[in-house]
């Protein structure tokens, strides 16, 4: 049951590392690497279920009858392209914030901004 | 051609994105922008024409028969969304170049429109496409060109609260990979009319209902239903006022339209109000948001803080609609979607133009501004009217069908609380009035005028339609009526 499942039990850890890291960390680029580490987590998901027992790569060669299923890698690429700009976008804020607030630490910056009010 | 259309609809704003950035100049991006978003009008009224006349269309991307290839699909629920979606679109941006002269830098002002017509594509894409990967993809286009439009704000704020979206967001769009993910794993497809086929026969397994919930938290967190909302009050009050104008209008209406799509076609009716207590979660936190975010509009000081409280009461009534799974429920739903985008776009848009004469929203910046600014403050006293549901104009619609659903259902409380929501809709909309209109103008406000035309037009456009479509319902009753019975025959299993 549980060696069976290890992939999941991988991603399901993973998971929950990454959204601790989001809920619990003050630091901007800390968050991001959360949000990272939370998506990564889900591209594991996608790429593990996909594996076909016995199955090889999804390559078509002489001799070979089972495949794995090659959309969820389609799929996830497209996803690993997305996670990689919501980084991108993420960084570039953090960098934006850090030059108007002088810190990228969340209560810091929500100190300013009641100041401001 | 016309067999291209729902593509068309996507593609168009799509491609035109890069190409304003070739183009550079401010003005001439913005009237190329206009353009390709009155395009993406016309293309979605001649779908919505369509439609009605003969029935649901499937367009095959490639000619790749479904469901190995990406299949569009535009039922009335679609069209109307596409509909409203171009619309507000289009009228938006005959005020942007005006409004964002003044609130952005010029360098930047090109990247903008880059960034508006990618938002834009990315919302239509989400309604056309009948493929529930895509859907992601799509959500992400949108989502994050709506980080980027946000962060252009002038004040320090802006980069905070976008920045914030952007991991609620991250984080819900995440959830709904996961569902799409393990629905695939469950399933072996992602078409969205092929998914309801296969979903029944497994649907009593944790997968599914794990599959269900990941789906539906992740849909609410991008809906901003209380009590997820902590990110859009200060998304909307410091982007760029267009911005905050067009999202006001549609990305939430866009996140509505997911979870109608996600609970009624793609799991299905009895499956989604039995897999978890879904009507009674959805009564409650759908009333708990209009009382909440109505009450904390009462206290802003901020008038975009106001009505982006607001907002995420409005989006109280359309889930209590939802969650009252009649016809006439979601029918009220559908229309509140429709009217919400007038009022908002209406009263956000005024605000613009406050914002282009003063430079600043705040309550007391807006004292004597009835004599100063009369037509762009009696906008925004009939779209708070509207926004009350006072007869005559289209919230009156929503909220009357919203009424007849609750006492058809025989909840009766929940028709009395409807109508005390409205009341504090009232407090907070005479804030503003009283404001406008009983205080004397400041000393510092003297020589302000009113807006230029290229606000007032646009601005009273929608205040027209507010009136109009508060008259003459024929248009948005009879589509809303299709799309809500389409739903109800579309889904699988019996009704509650």
């Amino acid at each position: 049951m549980i060696l069976g499942l290890y992939n999941y039990w991988i991603v399901v850890v993973l998971m929950m590392i990454g959204f601790y890291i989001v809920i619990a960390h003050g630091n901007l680029v800390k968050k991001i690497i959360g949000l990272t580490i939370f998506q990564t987590s889900v591209f594991i998901f996608y790429i593990s279920i996909a594996k076909v027992n016995g199955g090889t790569a999804p390559i078509i060669a002489e001799g070979i009858q089972l495949y794995s299923n090659p959309l969820p890698h389609v799929l996830i690429l497209t996803a690993i392209v997305v996670g990689i700009a919501t980084t991108a976008v993420g960084l570039a804020l953090a960098v934006r914030i850090k030059e108007a607030y002088g810190s990228i630490e969340e209560d810091e910056i929500q100190k300013k901004d009641n100041l401001d009010c | 051609m016309l067999v291209h259309l729902p593509i068309l609809q996507v593609i168009v704003p799509l491609m035109a994105a890069p190409l304003c950035l070739l183009i550079g100049r401010a003005r001439l991006a913005w009237l190329f922008t206009l353009v390709v978003s009155a395009l993406a009008f016309l293309i979605s009224v001649l779908l919505l024409q369509q439609v009605m006349a003969s029935g649901t269309i499937i367009y095959e991307l490639g000619g790749w028969d479904a469901p190995w290839g990406i299949e569009y699909r535009i039922d009335e629920l679609n069209a109307l969304l596409l509909l409203i979606i171009s619309a507000i679109s289009t009228v938006v941006l005959m005020a942007a170049h005006t409004s964002i002269q003044q609130e952005i830098s010029a360098d930047r002002q090109t990247f903008f429109y880059v960034l508006y017509l990618l938002s834009l594509s990315g919302m239509l894409g989400i309604v056309a496409t009948a493929d529930a990967f895509n859907v992601f993809v799509f959500l992400e286009i949108s989502s994050l060109s709506a980080y980027a439009l946000i962060a252009l704000g002038k004040d320090r704020r802006a980069l905070w609260a976008s920045y914030q979206y952007l991991i609620m967001g991250t984080i819900g769009a995440t959830f709904i990979l996961i569902g799409i993910g393990l629905m695939y794993q469950m399933t072996g497809t992602l078409n969205m009319e092929d998914l309801a086929r296969r979903l029944p026969e497994v649907e009593n397994t944790r997968t599914v209902f794990t599959a269900f919930t990941f789906v539906i938290v992740g849909i609410c967190l991008k809906l901003a239903l209380f009590p997820l909302h902590l990110w859009l009050p200060n998304a909307y009050a410091y982007a760029p006022s267009i911005v905050t104008a067009f999202f006001a209008a549609t990305a939430t209406k866009v996140a509505i339209y997911l979870l109608i799509r996600f609970t009624f076609s793609v799991f299905g009716l009895s499956f989604s109000f039995t897999a978890i207590p879904l009507q009674i979660l959805f009564l409650t936190l759908g009333l708990a948001g209009i009382f909440v975010a109505s009450t904390s509009a009462i206290y802003q000081q901020n008038v975009k803080h106001l009505f982006a409280y607001s907002s995420i009461a409005q989006i109280g009534y359309m889930i209590v609609g939802f969650s009252i799974s009649s016809t006439t429920g979601l029918m009220a739903t559908l229309l509140h979607v429709f009217n919400h985008a007038l009022m908002k776009g209406a009263l956000f848009l005024a605000l613009a133009a406050v914002m282009y004469r003063i430079g600043s929203v705040q309550l007391n910046q807006f004292y004597g501004l009835g004599r100063q600014m009369p037509f762009t403050m009696a906008a925004i006293v009939i779209g708070g009217l509207s926004l009350i549901g006072v007869p005559l104009t289209v919230g009156f619609i929503s909220k009357w069908y919203l009424i007849l659903a609750a006492i058809e259902k025989g909840w009766w409380p929940v028709a009395v609380l409807i109508l005390l929501g409205s009341m504090l809709a009232v407090v907070y909309v005479w804030r503003v009035v009283e404001a406008a209109y009983f205080k004397p103008p400041l000393a510092a406000n003297e020589t302000i005028k009113e807006a230029p035309l290229t606000f007032l037009i646009p601005i009273w456009i929608l205040v027209i339609a507010n009136i109009y479509f508060g008259i003459d319902t024929r248009l948005s009753i009879d589509v809303a009526q299709a799309a809500s019975l389409g739903l109800f025959q579309g889904s699988h299993g019996v009704s509650p």
